[in-house]
């Protein structure tokens, strides 16, 4: 036996894919996503630990300090009520992160859940599942999470609970396809006829291989899931007041736009640089297909 | 053959420069950092009206020199040394926009895939019109004069009529036919032809070959013809270029490299290529006791409407020992996989009986069809699409005994060790993924994965169709050795039927669904019943080939 196997195991040499050092992937990581990383992790260690970051209080302003400039003292400068834009911004960042977070996940549980049971029973399940997804999608989403916060009542989980669910239609839809696709390669037939169970070959084979565009869909929905949260922050839906939610500052801050155009446009730029970074993080997990 | 040696020696005295002349030529292609060398430094020439052809497997650089020619590597790839000399000139270093002139008018290729070398959108007329626009053969009603003419010599017909159609609407056969059409519509000096009847049945790449060869002989072409199969090259080619690994092994007359080989590498491709081989003799199997019963088996699929049906197999009826080996071979479309499908349980035919083993395939189902997979596995045609690409190949070959024994994981590991030693697997590949194996490895992973379970009856679908020449040999001889020693029974599912005159006991010819011959190997091939299977024996490439010895 040797001898006949000795040919085709001189050609297994290098060609061996996924092992290359990691120093030699970080040298290759484009700047554009280092800096979309970058921006996630700032965002990310200003929700775990604020105080690190500022030292001025969120909720308390200082008498005398109302709508300065940004400078020195106050970065970003201040509000209405004297508070420290930045401190406002960085302490933000928690509420608005949560929010998302709970968001992406209800919508990814729900979602992939669905999109996986239709993928791949088919059959009148898949068609009832699609149906109910369609109709989600024609209702438009901001309509439809305002409907859901009207049912749940107001709070910061309760609005990105809502955010969710409208996202689950987006995510069923996806995991669907991707099941679709991998339910028809030969290793998910060669699975079931070596004696795979449909539950073992479901979470052996056809989760796994179709999980990369959905994680990918999940890092896009990130981003719009700040968004939706802000927009529902700033109509009002959100925390209370008090709150240094993302949305409420702009909100906030459209009534001195005038006289205080940091008040609206910091706190505007963040979310954007957030979503941004968010989307080109998502972009790159998709092309990371094996 | 031989008049066709002495005719172009007339024509081409030994001192003339060649048509094409490669020197030296060296091909590289940059992956990330590294530059991987394809083709180094190859040499050799092809004169006018001559017919050289280059051999070898998949990864010798065969493809890459042929692109080289054309100027046509990928963006990645980039000659860096050598010289292309095409009528004395060197054309390695010619912009695009130079060799745009020479290609199609001088130089013109027959791509592989007919499938994805015509344009979806576009009718047959119209993109054979556009080669002719493009070199400015002539006004609009001269060009369409041609584009007929042109499609009725490929045999096209009615020609009016096929201008007008678009690719789906054309067989791979036909599209084949309309890609030599834009080939040899300016009539080039010189056509390469990459792999141009690697993906079609045995009767249409005869047709198909003839059809090249006609027209070469009438316009006087010179013919670079890259294939892997040897027979093809023993029948269609002057002189023979053995390639591996991006070097020459060994080159010359066709008659000479066939007879003589002077390299080992080429005697060892000469020994596995089933079509240069006579049949083998095989003892006859000492047990009556059939393992495979397969009586009246018809399917029908539906087609689109509620009411239309298609009938894939229709009335299939055989028998196979226990310990044996039967064939199905066929076209595509005849309706051999969907029997193979029907024998492994994967699908319900509409009426007929499977009995493997003594029990009955076709009443079994749920948890019953579950376990009676342990009886029966099936391996994949395309050994790059039935491994999951996520699990390594320890997992692989795990899993069937996780469906079916509660063993411990020791145990399980000692199982799955015993097999990759069985299929001839280094224990180091265990941890492996699949993308890290080649074909052959994977083929072999697939085996170990189908025989985990101790099986009685394996099906083949196509099993070592996608692999190498010698990857073949080397997977048909570990099969063979498998089967002598479990006593295995194997339905072999093939177009290829040189390769099944070599490896089965008995046989069922298809076509158009219905079973036209069986019967023992030997007699279907010497004795056939049916004009179908006479057509496909003799369409087998190598018949012209002198027989070595």
């Amino acid at each position: 036996m040797t001898d006949t196997t000795a040919p085709i195991l001189q050609r297994t040499d290098g060609a061996v894919a996924g092992n290359r050092p990691w120093r030699t992937r970080l040298r290759r990581l484009q700047p554009g996503l280092a800096l979309a990383w970058l921006v996630v992790a700032v965002v990310l260690a200003w929700s775990i630990a604020p105080d690190l970051f500022t030292s001025y209080s969120p909720v308390d302003g200082v008498a005398g300090q109302q709508l300065r400039p940004p400078g020195a003292e106050h970065w970003l400068g201040t509000d209405g009520l004297g508070r420290d834009l930045y401190a406002r911004i960085v302490h933000g960042a928690r509420h608005s992160l949560t929010g998302a977070v709970v968001a992406v996940t209800v919508g990814l549980l729900l979602g992939t859940t669905l999109g996986l049971i239709a993928g791949a029973r088919g059959g009148w399940l898949d068609a009832a599942v699609m149906r109910l997804v369609d109709t989600l999608l024609a209702i438009p989403s901001l309509l439809l999470s305002l409907s859901i916060i009207v049912l749940l009542g107001f709070g910061t989980i309760n609005v990105a609970v809502a955010v969710g669910v409208v996202s689950v239609a987006r995510f069923a839809r996806l995991a669907r396809s991707e099941v679709v696709r991998v339910r028809r390669s030969e290793y998910v037939e060669a699975a079931f006829g070596s004696g795979g169970s449909f539950i073992a070959v479901l979470w052996r084979h056809i989760l796994p291989n179709s999980l990369t565009s959905v994680i990918a869909l999940a890092a896009l929905q990130f981003g719009s899931a700040i968004l939706a949260l802000s927009t529902l922050g700033f109509l009002g839906y959100g925390a209370p007041p008090p709150t240094p939610e993302w949305g409420l500052l702009i909100a906030e801050g459209r009534n001195y736009l005038s006289r205080a155009w940091w008040l609206t446009a910091a706190p505007g730029v963040v979310v954007v640089v957030a979503v941004l970074a968010a989307d080109r993080i998502s972009t790159s997990i998709g092309r990371t297909e094996p | 053959m031989s008049a066709r040696h002495s005719e172009r020696s007339e024509e081409s005295p030994a001192n003339s420069v060649p048509l094409l002349e490669i020197d030296d030529l060296a091909v590289a292609y940059k992956v990330g950092d590294a530059e991987h060398r394809v083709v180094r430094g190859i040499s050799f020439h092809v004169d006018p009206g001559e017919v050289v052809a280059l051999v070898g497997e998949s990864g010798s650089g065969k493809t890459t020199t042929a692109q080289a020619v054309l100027g046509l590597l990928a963006g990645n790839g980039r000659v860096h040394g050598g010289a292309i000399r095409l009528k004395g000139t060197d054309i390695a270093a010619w912009s695009q926009r130079r060799l745009d002139r020479v290609r199609g008018a001088v130089i013109s290729l027959i791509p592989q895939d007919p499938g994805s070398s015509l344009n979806p959108v576009r009718t047959i007329g119209a993109q054979l019109a556009e080669i002719l626009q493009i070199h400015r053969w002539g006004d609009r009603r001269a060009i369409q004069a041609r584009v007929l003419e042109l499609l009725t010599r490929v045999g096209l017909t009615p020609a009016e009529l096929r201008a007008g159609q678009y690719p789906h609407e054309l067989s791979g056969g036909m599209r084949q036919r309309v890609l030599i059409a834009i080939a040899v519509a300016l009539k080039p000096d010189l056509i390469v032809a990459d792999e141009p009847t690697s993906a079609l049945d045995v009767t249409v790449q005869r047709r198909i070959l003839d059809l090249i060869d006609e027209l070469r002989r009438e316009n006087g072409t010179s013919v670079l013809l890259v294939t892997h199969d040897l027979g093809v090259a023993a029948d269609r080619a002057d002189r023979l270029v053995v390639l591996r690994d991006g070097a020459i092994q060994e080159q010359g007359p066709v008659r000479d490299i066939l007879v003589g080989p002077k390299s080992a590498y080429t005697r060892q491709l000469l020994a596995d290529a089933p079509s240069l081989q006579t049949a083998r003799h095989r003892t006859a199997a000492a047990t009556t006791e059939a393992a495979i019963v397969v009586e009246s088996l018809t399917h029908d699929y539906p087609v689109g409407g509620s009411r239309a049906r298609f009938r894939a197999v229709d009335d299939m009826s055989f028998r196979v020992l226990r310990g044996t080996t039967h064939a199905i071979v066929g076209e595509s479309g005849s309706g051999k996989t969907t029997t193979a499908r029907a024998v492994a349980g994967f699908l319900k035919p509409t009426s007929g009986r499977v009995v493997i083993e003594g029990i009955d395939m076709t009443t079994l189902r749920g948890e019953a069809l579950r376990q009676f997979r342990r009886k029966i596995q099936l391996v994949y045609q395309n050994p790059f699409g039935s491994l999951d690409p996520r699990q390594s190949i320890a997992e692989i070959i795990a899993e069937p005994l996780l469906n079916f024994e509660p063993i411990n994981r020791t145990e399980r590991a000692r199982k799955v060790r015993d097999m990759m030693g069985r299929v001839g697997l280094p224990e180091s590949f265990l941890t492996r993924r699949p993308q890290a194996l080649s074909g052959g490895q994977r083929q072999r992973v697939a085996i170990a994965r189908a025989l985990v379970l101790d099986p009685r009856v394996l099906v083949l679908d196509e099993a070592v169709s996608a692999l190498d020449v010698t990857v073949q040999a080397q997977i048909l001889a570990l099969l063979d050795e498998l089967q002598q020693a479990l006593g295995l029974t194997y339905l072999f599912i093939s177009h290829d039927l040189a390769l099944v005159r070599q490896i089965a006991d008995t046989v069922s010819v298809m076509h158009g669904g219905r079973q036209v011959d069986a019967g023992p190997v030997a007699t279907v091939f010497e004795n056939p019943d049916s004009s179908f299977t006479r057509e496909l024996i003799d369409a087998i490439p190598g018949k012209r080939m002198p027989v070595a010895a």
